[in-house]
């Protein structure tokens, strides 16, 4: 079983070489880690070649890891009908750089790039249409990065004076709790809340 | 100033916005059509005036708190997306739902599927001009719908399927009414049927209308009934049984010609399948536990904090700190009734998600309009999007 799920990375690999970073297995799903710039020939290779036969790119999804230096990660998650197999491309980028868009390879790719672009950012090269896709008409910002607030920076209100709908910045009836959730009794590491002054009064 | 050709060479498309609330637009959708005429030349869907932002939210959440959002997206096969998430979070901790958990989420997941169904067909026969199946059906979707009120206390946001089982056992008489549901519903398919298989009007509005091939649905990403209707017989239960499917016996119906009338089947046939496996998981469901016996993960039973300290802790711990994933990620899918409904999640070691990426199988459907639409009549437009059974809620999460 292994050997068969490692098998797309290696085939990759071995047809393009120097562009498969990792090839591993995590929870018994195949995971291909490869470089930004050949994201295209890997993706029709893997959709091409007679025994890996990806017809199907069902997701295309951002995930954000601000600490490291290129804080996102783009995950393509294929599908092949006819050898019922499951494989998960991954790649890296930051803010500035752009993705080569798979829009030609895959015609699904179109609308998850776009998401991709409006909620985290994540800038596409050559696609035919990236606008933003789920966010209000003039929104600013990406949403799903994890330094934008969960609350947002303005909120809506029709208002009655000028007949139209308003955007104010959001004013927050009880200020926003986040929860330290992280068990103290598991190594207590972190000062407790309200206690930073503790070791100052002694002094 | 102008002659004839002049103003003839000025005839431009014009655009119109159909939508957002426009009784055939299944909910919010705004699409703005570009048309010559009365054919539809490009049709652009603007999306995301249901955005709730659910994946954001979820970030903010602890794995239980995280599971009623699932409801939410698709709102009319609640407990099919419950199963993905409770999947993949099993998936990441390891542990795997008891026997008895594994048949009553196959049970509910196909009376959910039957329940998505008979909103789907008689909804697009709406989309045509026929009213009567959608007041018909509303009263089969009802008796469906006390069944989950039975099983959890709510007819839609159950939130009954959890990570390591479900939330309670059955009560008591629930296996029989529903299979005498089961006896009874049959003859309403038929009685759907006669409405509508035999239908002049529906079927002048639905053959060979919005077709699709194998190979363009697979490069649009379609499943489910729409992958079907093109003739690939593709489903999860089958190619990658989860659960008890397994060990369920039934068929996968597909179309021929990938058209509008071949999705309409294909539905009508999966309910009959719907049928045959919620008896199956009746008459083969075992007794035993519905939860994992880890008070790590699943709360304890209430009689058992009454003299237990350490139940009471549990207890206390899962219901504010809750439960911490290993970190790692998972990609699991499910056959939703619209088709593949995928959770990708990761975790970083914490009790809240790091990451919940959604997969929803009509955000696909709803990005191959264009393609399927153009050169279409509006009204054919229409019937189009009502074969392809979408929800908002679950395009714009």
């Amino acid at each position: 079983m292994a050997e068969t799920l490692l098998q797309s990375g290696e085939m990759v690999a071995a047809a393009i070489p120097g562009v498969v970073i990792d090839n591993s297995i995590r929870n018994g799903e195949a995971i291909v880690t490869v470089k930004r710039e050949s994201i295209v020939p890997v993706l029709t290779k893997l959709r091409d070649d007679p025994a890996l036969r990806f017809e199907v790119l069902l997701d295309i999804s951002g995930v954000d890891y601000p600490d490291r230096p290129e804080r996102f990660e783009v995950v393509y998650q294929l599908l092949s009908l006819r050898n019922n197999k499951r494989v998960r491309v991954k790649l890296a980028t930051d803010e500035a750089t752009p993705v080569p868009s798979v829009t030609g390879v895959y015609s699904s790719a179109g609308w998850y790039e776009r998401e991709a672009w409006d909620l985290y950012g994540i800038f596409f090269s050559d696609h035919p249409d990236l606008r933003r896709l789920l966010t209000d008409y003039g929104f600013e910002g990406h949403p799903m990065r994890k330094d934008f607030p969960l609350t947002g920076y303005v909120e809506v209100r029709y208002d009655e004076e000028q007949r139209r709908v308003v955007y104010e910045p959001v004013k927050l009836k009880q200020e926003f709790r986040s929860f330290d959730f992280l068990s103290p009794w598991e190594g207590m590491n972190n000062i407790l809340p309200g206690d930073e002054k503790a070791g100052e009064a002694k002094k | 100033m102008t002659d004839a050709g002049d103003l003839q060479n000025q005839i431009k498309n014009f655009t119109i916005n159909f939508g957002p609330q426009h009784p055939a637009a299944h909910g919010v959708l705004r699409l703005v059509l570009e048309m010559d005429g009365e054919v539809v030349e490009r049709a652009d869907p603007h999306i995301g005036l249901l955005h709730r932002g659910t994946e954001k939210l979820i970030e903010y959440k602890t794995y239980l708190q995280a599971l009623p959002y699932f409801d939410r997206l698709d709102y009319v096969s609640p407990m099919c997306q419950e199963h993905a998430y409770a999947l993949a979070v099993e998936k990441l901790l390891g542990i795997e739902a008891p026997p008895r958990a594994q048949y009553i989420r196959v049970l509910f997941a196909e009376i959910t599927r039957v329940l998505n169904h008979l909103l789907a067909v008689p909804a697009m026969a709406m989309d045509t001009g026929a009213i009567t199946p959608f007041f018909w059906y509303f009263e089969e979707r009802e008796k469906l719908l006390e069944f989950h009120e039975r099983v959890s206390g709510a007819r839609f946001h159950a939130a009954y399927f959890r990570p390591g089982g479900v939330h309670q056992d059955m009560p008591e008489g629930l296996c029989d009414d529903i299979m005498g549901f089961t006896e009874q519903f049959p003859q309403k398919i038929d009685d759907l049927e006669e409405l509508l298989s035999d239908n002049r009007i529906f079927k002048e509005r639905t053959v060979d209308i919005g077709i699709i091939n194998a190979k363009d649905a697979m490069d649009w990403g379609l499943s489910g009934p729409m992958l079907r209707g093109s003739g690939i017989a593709w489903d999860l239960r089958k190619a990658q049984p989860y659960d008890a499917y397994a060990a369920m016996e039934f068929d996968i119906p597909i179309g021929k010609h990938g058209d509008s009338w071949d999705r309409y089947l294909v539905r009508i046939e999966e309910m009959r399948q719907s049928i045959k496996i919620i008896r199956q998981a009746i008459e083969k469901m075992p007794l035993g536990p519905v939860v994992v016996n880890n008070h790590k993960v699943t709360p304890p039973k209430r009689a058992e904090m009454k003299h237990s300290m350490e139940a009471l802790i549990h207890h206390f711990k899962l219901y504010t700190e809750g439960y911490h994933v290993p970190a790692g990620e998972t990609y699991t899918a499910v056959e939703a009734p619209k088709g593949e409904f995928g959770v990708y999640l990761v975790s970083d070691g914490t009790n809240r998600p790091y990451r919940c990426k959604l997969r929803a199988p009509s955000f696909a459907f709803l990005q191959a309009t264009d393609f399927m639409c153009k050169g279409l009549m509006l009204a054919d437009l229409v019937a189009t999007i009502g074969s392809m059974d979408i929800v908002f809620g679950e395009i714009d999460r």
